[in-house]
């Protein structure tokens, strides 16, 4: 696969939320306003890239050099924990207006499951460091446009008339599964346009 | 989680008054991605309930050891080492179980369910009534992911059961492979949309029951039920949670 459909791929037909079902909380809690839906997107973008670089060469020359496959868990999520850790704390002292769009969403990123997930599909895919890198930044696009996409879907249900019984989360699901399927629509687009 | 309860209530509690899934809204990921089929659901289950059971009991017995400011991390260690041992044990056991769960297995490591419990409760209590609080949490996920799995493989797939062989296999008994209903399915409920779908209605279905016996309904904890939320700048500045204890979700959209 080239680089541009690897992208895109990520992006449109992978997407980590709609389609894999990785980072479901943040897309459930954090949705509902567009600028809280931005930042936290624009943080995962930048940690899932950050973390894709920082494990790449240790798994490569540390883990898979050794025989040490069997510590990938263990050591991703050492390494993504104290990575955002890191970036927090470099963050609060050198670039205080960064910071305080992406600081707070921080902590959060720790145990989103799209950040690791996308770690570890980019070992089960087997890419090298430039799909990886091309992976992770894609998914992370296809997390925010998700986001964007359904920050807006939400604004629209805040005045419906909903069954007391789907009042809240059923609905959210529901319209989830309808922005999903949506996307569904997407497959082989990618395919289509690089040929294969 | 101050008040004295009795053990068996510590059990009994996760599986349908505090469902993890249905009740508390943790662990949606693994949930969604894994409820295709019966089969993985229970796998997955037995997986996550044995890493919980096991991190919880090993958090408890080590929770006047760990300082609390370095204790997130120090769980997570705990728990993906035990996420590790099951990754092995079924890779060696049920290879099918570990292509059909692929990333997800791993990612029980990061299973709001699980950290959020030893943060919740292993953490501050005795190692028994940790023990069966895992228990019982451990239960109630998989009741739930049965419960999603059930109507999404007879109506998405069609089957029941399918590919179940490839647990009964370990305990001596081979040739079941499950039920063939019917031939010509909605393929869409085993897709991702027909995950949100059935969650969603599950869910309604499962908040309707709730409000009949008088309990407040299911509300998006995302943020309050969250491991991280103490130290989370989200939930102390109350900006993007949905629903911090008693507030609906309505109310909050016109305070806004």
């Amino acid at each position: 696969m080239t680089l541009a459909s690897i992208f895109l791929t990520a992006i449109l037909t992978e997407n980590f939320i709609l389609c894999k079902f990785l980072g479901i909380c943040p897309f459930l809690g954090v949705s509902k306003k567009l600028n809280t839906a931005v930042g936290m997107s624009t943080a995962v973008i930048f940690v899932m890239a950050l973390a894709t670089a920082v494990t790449y060469p240790i798994n490569k020359y540390l883990l898979e050099k050794n025989g040490l496959e069997y510590l990938q868990t263990i050591v991703f999520i050492l390494v993504i924990a104290a990575l955002v850790q890191f970036v927090e704390i470099v963050l609060k002292k050198f670039i205080p207006s960064l910071y305080s769009a992406l600081g707070i969403y921080l902590p959060l990123i720790t145990t989103n499951c799209a950040v690791l997930g996308v770690v570890l599909l980019n070992v089960d895919n087997g890419y090298g460091f430039a799909s990886s890198m091309v992976n992770s930044v894609g998914g992370g696009v296809g997390f925010m446009v998700a986001m964007i996409m359904f920050a807006g879907v939400r604004e629209r249900l805040e005045g419906c008339d909903i069954p007391k019984a789907l009042k809240g989360l059923p609905i959210t699901l529901v319209a989830a599964a309808l922005v999903s399927l949506s996307f569904q629509g997407f497959a082989g687009v990618v395919d289509g346009i690089f040929g294969h | 989680m101050a008040e004295k309860r009795s053990l068996g209530k510590e059990f009994s509690k996760g599986i349908i008054k505090e469902n993890p899934v249905l009740r508390l809204v943790l662990g949606t990921c693994p949930t969604l991605a894994v409820s295709v089929s019966v089969t993985n659901s229970i796998g997955m289950g037995v997986a996550a309930t044995l890493v919980l059971v096991c991190s919880n009991v090993v958090i408890s017995l080590l929770r006047k050891v760990i300082p609390s400011k370095i204790r997130i991390p120090a769980y997570i260690v705990v728990i993906a080492s035990f996420v590790t041992i099951v990754q092995m044990l079924v890779k060696a056991f049920v290879p099918a179980l570990n292509d059909a769960l692929g990333v997800y297995l791993p990612l029980i490591v990061v299973n709001c369910i699980i950290l959020g419990r030893a943060e919740a409760f292993a953490g501050k209590n005795s190692v028994p009534a940790s023990f069966l609080d895992g228990l019982g949490m451990g239960i109630g996920f998989t009741f739930a992911l049965i419960v999603m799995a059930t109507v999404r493989e007879i109506l998405g797939a069609g089957t029941f059961l399918e590919g179940i062989d490839s647990l009964t296999k370990l305990f001596g008994v081979t040739g079941f492979t499950g039920f063939k209903i019917f031939s010509q399915p909605v393929a869409m409920l085993t897709m991702a949309p027909g995950g949100f779908l059935v969650f969603g209605l599950v869910m309604a279905a499962a908040n309707k029951l709730a409000e009949r016996q008088g309990k407040p309904k299911a509300e998006l904890n995302g943020c309050s039920a969250c491991p991280m939320a103490a130290s989370c700048a989200l939930v102390n500045k109350d900006e993007a949670c949905e629903n911090k204890g008693s507030g609906s979700v309505e109310k909050e959209g016109s305070a806004v």
